[in-house]
């Protein structure tokens, strides 16, 4: 459809100033935190439910596209318009945070930032868990859709185990509630855990009830090095094995240790293989005992250095070398290819090998760190997207991740789902018919294709990410 | 579309700079204009994104480039959230001097807006000149004297003619006489033990307009035993010239400050003023092409010191005063973003003998100054200084400070604006010192 004739289309529900078609608008939509630029014809602000709902219909009725965006951290090519239309912008959408105390809930539209949730939650000592690094920035609607976590992942879950409710817009255009303010409910299909994690393809969510906790009394952190990436792993597996569920266990790899030393001194052990970063929370008095015996795990393990934050400071430095390595890898190269394959936590010694191995063959930058505590991997490759025949190497290697984290029973993504990036990859993971089956669930909610085209499903054909 | 020249010279300047940006999205909380304007193309990952799509030729620079770096504040504050370390300040300078680079063009200069045409001109002819500045800081003291600024208020003149401009003229300071002023080349000796020779810039609009803020600042650098050297041909520091895109002008200035200064034989070279010296610390960027230059400007910022720090570095100030009520502080961008001067201002507000210093929540957050921000964007400029007086209110502060003439002049807006006139004073930090250290 013309440009203009959308333009008049759109004018019908929304005020002119939350309709953009500039250029330097439409290419300000064009990308998010991943790969790749699709220019959209138009952009939206929508700040109601209501105005959702008619953008849809009108969209079904001349089959143009719309794809809902957040704060477009994803990086896994979420938002992106790939086959032109309508972006959603949901960030200026009415915000609304309610925190309920007494049924220890909150209940918050999709535009409001995460950290705000964290925020208000904690003024009142209740707890909302999954924090992604990101959270900061990204949307709580981004999170949902995205089925967000990080650190925190190995003992509270991802973003799914704390939506119960949801006020959704069909691809179709109607306004639907699903699940409730009540823990429990088994009332029929459980429509709200199929929409949280469908990145946008089978609804645009106006409204979400979570799920909060009480806040943990204290927390202990401790920063162990090994000079084998093995023992590293044995260590992990053990501690879980004892019966500690730490709140996190991040590993870093000796690409990353270096890249972070490089970009900011904090007095890493630059030699060694890896090292580890365990939290625990929970009560002041189980905390004491439970580091003590990571502590003693890590050490049977032949860990070379161990240190126990023994305040905030510490801690925060401690933290710190882990939040640095994204920045520091970036000073690395302009191009950032960020995975999240994910193994069953016994298997990381074996997928970290695997990876090596495809560092080696492909000559390639490529680094791992990652939620070693529940099997959450981020290899990331680092190149420069000119550089078209190092990309071409690169389109392999993440195959050949892939197939990797498969092989070893794991999945394609952890936390940062499907996107554009590892549609091709589906039915390697899910088998035919299982593909199928996810497809017949799309086609039934979204008949015209209208929601978030292009993304989880693969083109005909289609069975490597082409990055060149 | 073709890369053309102008392009070109867009991805020369900035594109490495703006391909190490990973689209990550941190800076965007912090963006003043991505806040209060709501939409992507006014946020820093979406103006940095622009500057890569004009030099990769996709969208043109005066059409669809100009206006986002236009209404960009220009505080850095998204410099300073950035994980990755983009330099934000230089792709947006390069970004203003392509755009600027390609109006000064002849056809276009033509067909320029009159806004454009007047920019220049007060920009080439007026600034430059701390003489020409004097002067018109002298009739407007005349026309201040006379009490003619009285019947303008009243009659609304003014504000018929333009609402900026009107809002403007009832906050300017009232002026020193010309009789009171320093004069450049002087020296003035310490009047404690002497610790250092310090060399004083006073700036251009400081110097014009707010000459008793650098009398005070003069008088308390001696407090602290510092002989106190003013350079006799300094100039204007050329950050309103850089902003807008003049760069080649900006190296003729900053060359001539260097010589001044580095002939003053001082230790410190100190200013007041956030943005100037803001321009001041990255004086060495201008000269990526220059090594003996570069060489000389690194040594300048070296030793180029914002007043708050020579004062607790000299210190303590000889406090005999009270100060009455509560205190609150309005962060210069280009201070705390450019400079990393943050603890110091506090740290001597907070030992002000009787007040209470109450920190304002978004202090850090610009007040949309910005330069000239103001003047050329009053509407947009008014929306974030309103909601800056929201938080201010709620300190419950009498006294508003600030270390800018520029946020000062604003900060003084936002009081009028918000009817506090009769409750709240803005003042610069110096003023406040002065004060209580007995000095008038
Ligand atoms: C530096 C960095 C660190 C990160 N760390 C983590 C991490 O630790 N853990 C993690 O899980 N992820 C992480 N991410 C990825 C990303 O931040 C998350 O996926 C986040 O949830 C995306 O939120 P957003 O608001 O930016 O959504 P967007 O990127 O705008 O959108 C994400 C998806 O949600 C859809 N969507 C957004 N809002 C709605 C809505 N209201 N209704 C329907 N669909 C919607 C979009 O169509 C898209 O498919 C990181 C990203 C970056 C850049
Ligand atoms: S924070 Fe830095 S890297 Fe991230 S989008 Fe902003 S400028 Fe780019
Ligand atoms: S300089 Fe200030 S206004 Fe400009 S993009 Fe950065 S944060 Fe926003």
């Amino acid at each position: 459809m013309e440009q203009e004739q959308l333009y008049k289309l759109m004018q019908s529900i929304f005020p002119e100033k939350r309709i953009l078609t500039d250029l330097a608008d439409r290419y300000s939509y064009s990308f998010d935190a991943s790969f790749g630029e699709y220019l959209p014809d138009i952009v939206v602000q929508p700040s109601n439910k209501e105005e959702i709902s008619k953008v849809i219909k009108l969209a079904n009725e001349y089959k143009i596209p719309v794809y809902p965006r957040g704060s477009a951290t994803s990086l896994s090519g979420g938002s992106l318009a790939v086959k032109g239309g309508i972006v959603l912008d949901m960030s200026q959408y009415k915000k609304k945070l309610i925190i309920d105390r007494e049924n220890l809930l909150a209940i918050v539209s999709p535009s409001v930032i995460t950290a705000d949730i964290h925020k208000q939650a904690e003024n009142v000592g209740l707890f909302y868990p999954s924090d992604p690094s990101s959270s900061h920035v990204s949307t709580i609607g981004g999170n949902l859709l995205e089925n967000s976590s990080g650190p925190k992942g190995l003992k509270y879950g991802t973003t799914k185990e704390y939506v119960i409710g949801l006020e959704v817009v069909t691809p179709t255009g109607e306004i639907i509630r699903t699940g409730g303010k009540t823990v429990k409910n088994v009332t029929g299909y459980d429509l709200t855990r199929l929409i949280v994690g469908s990145e946008g393809t089978l609804g645009v969510v106006t409204e979400a009830i979570l799920r909060l906790i009480p806040k943990p009394q204290a927390r202990k952190t401790l920063l162990a090095s090994f000079n084998r990436l093995i023992d590293s792993g044995h260590a992990i597996t053990n501690i879980l094995s004892a019966g500690i569920l730490p709140s996190a266990m991040e590993l870093m790899d000796n690409a990353c240790i270096r890249a972070v030393e490089n970009y900011e001194p904090s007095g890493l052990p630059i030699d060694a293989e890896a090292i580890v970063i365990i939290e625990i929370d929970g009560h002041m008095a189980a905390i004491e005992e439970e580091i003590k015996k990571c502590e003693e795990i890590c050490r049977l393990h032949h860990a070379i250095e161990i240190k126990v934050a023994t305040n905030e400071k510490e801690r925060d430095s401690i933290w710190k070398a882990r939040k640095m390595v994204s920045p520091a890898i970036t000073q690395m190269g302009p191009t950032k290819i960020s995975e999240d394959a994910t193994v069953p936590r016994s298997q990381i010694p074996k997928m970290m090998e695997k990876l090596y191995e495809i560092r080696e063959k492909y000559e390639l930058n490529l680094v791992v760190f990652g939620h070693a505590g529940d099997g959450n991997l981020h290899p990331n490759i680092i190149t420069d997207q000119r550089n078209k025949e190092e990309m071409k190497r690169v389109e392999d290697a993440v195959s050949e991740i892939f197939e990797a984290a498969v092989e070893l029973g794991g999945t394609l993504s952890g936390e940062h789902g499907i996107g554009t990036l590892k549609a091709p990859y589906m039915e390697m993971e899910l088998g035919k018919d299982g593909l199928l089956m996810m497809k017949k669930i799309k086609e039934a909610w979204d008949p015209n294709d209208i929601l978030n085209p292009g993304k989880i499903f693969p083109q005909p054909g289609q069975s490597k990410v082409v990055l060149s | 579309m073709q890369q053309d020249k102008y392009a070109l010279k867009l991805y020369d300047f900035a594109y490495e700079a703006a391909n190490t940006c990973v689209q990550c999205g941190y800076c965007l909380p912090a963006c003043p204009t991505y806040e209060s304007m709501g939409k992507e193309s006014q946020s820093p990952r979406g103006r940095i994104n622009l500057v890569k799509m004009a030099a990769e030729g996709k969208i043109d620079i005066q059409k669809d480039l100009a206006e986002p770096i236009d209404l960009c504040l220009g505080c850095r504050a998204c410099e300073v959230a950035c994980p990755v370390n983009v330099p934000y300040g230089e792709i947006y300078e390069a970004a203003k001097e392509v755009i600027t680079m390609q109006q000064q063009d002849k056809e276009l200069v033509k067909n320029s807006s009159g806004r454009v045409k007047m920019q220049n001109r007060v920009l080439n002819q007026l600034f430059p000149s701390n003489k020409r500045l004097r002067t018109l800081g002298n009739l407007t003291w005349i026309y201040q004297r006379i009490g003619m600024y009285r019947l303008v208020q009243k009659s609304k003149i003014i504000n018929k003619i333009s609402e900026p401009m009107g809002q403007f003229e009832k906050i300017l300071p009232k002026l020193e006489s010309p009789f009171e002023r320093y004069k450049f080349g002087q020296v003035f000796p310490p009047k404690a033990t002497k610790k250092m020779t310090v060399a004083f810039f006073p700036g251009c609009i400081m110097d014009a307009v707010m000459s008793r803020v650098n009398r005070l600042t003069i008088e308390l650098l001696q407090c602290v035993g510092c002989e106190v050297v003013i350079p006799k041909q300094q100039n204007c520091c050329g950050a309103l010239h850089t902003h807008q895109g003049f760069i080649k002008k900006a190296t003729e200035l900053a060359k001539a400050n260097i010589e001044a200064f580095e002939s003053s034989a001082a230790e410190y070279f100190v200013n007041n003023a956030g943005g100037c010296g803001a321009m001041l610390r990255e004086y060495d960027k201008l000269f990526k092409n220059e090594p003996e230059w570069k060489e000389r400007a690194k040594a300048f910022v070296n030793k180029t010191k914002d007043i708050t720090e020579v004062l607790v570095e000299l210190g303590p100030l000889p406090l005999k005063k009270e100060w009455n009520g509560i205190i609150t502080y309005q962060d210069s961008c280009h201070l705390r973003n450019v400079q990393g001067v943050m603890n110091e201002p506090r740290y001597l507000l907070r030992s002000i003998p009787g007040a209470t210093y109450v920190e304002m929540e978004e202090s850090d957050r610009c007040c949309a100054s910005g330069g000239i921000y103001n003047l050329l964007h009053f509407e947009e400029s008014m929306k974030i200084l309103d909601k800056k007086m929201e938080k201010a209110k709620h300190t419950n502060a009498k006294t508003i400070v600030t270390t800018n003439p520029g946020c000062l002049l604003q900060m003084r807006l936002g009081v009028e604006r918000s009817n506090l006139q009769h409750e709240v004073e803005a003042v610069h930090i110096v003023e406040v010192l002065a004060e209580t250290c007995g000095i008038n």
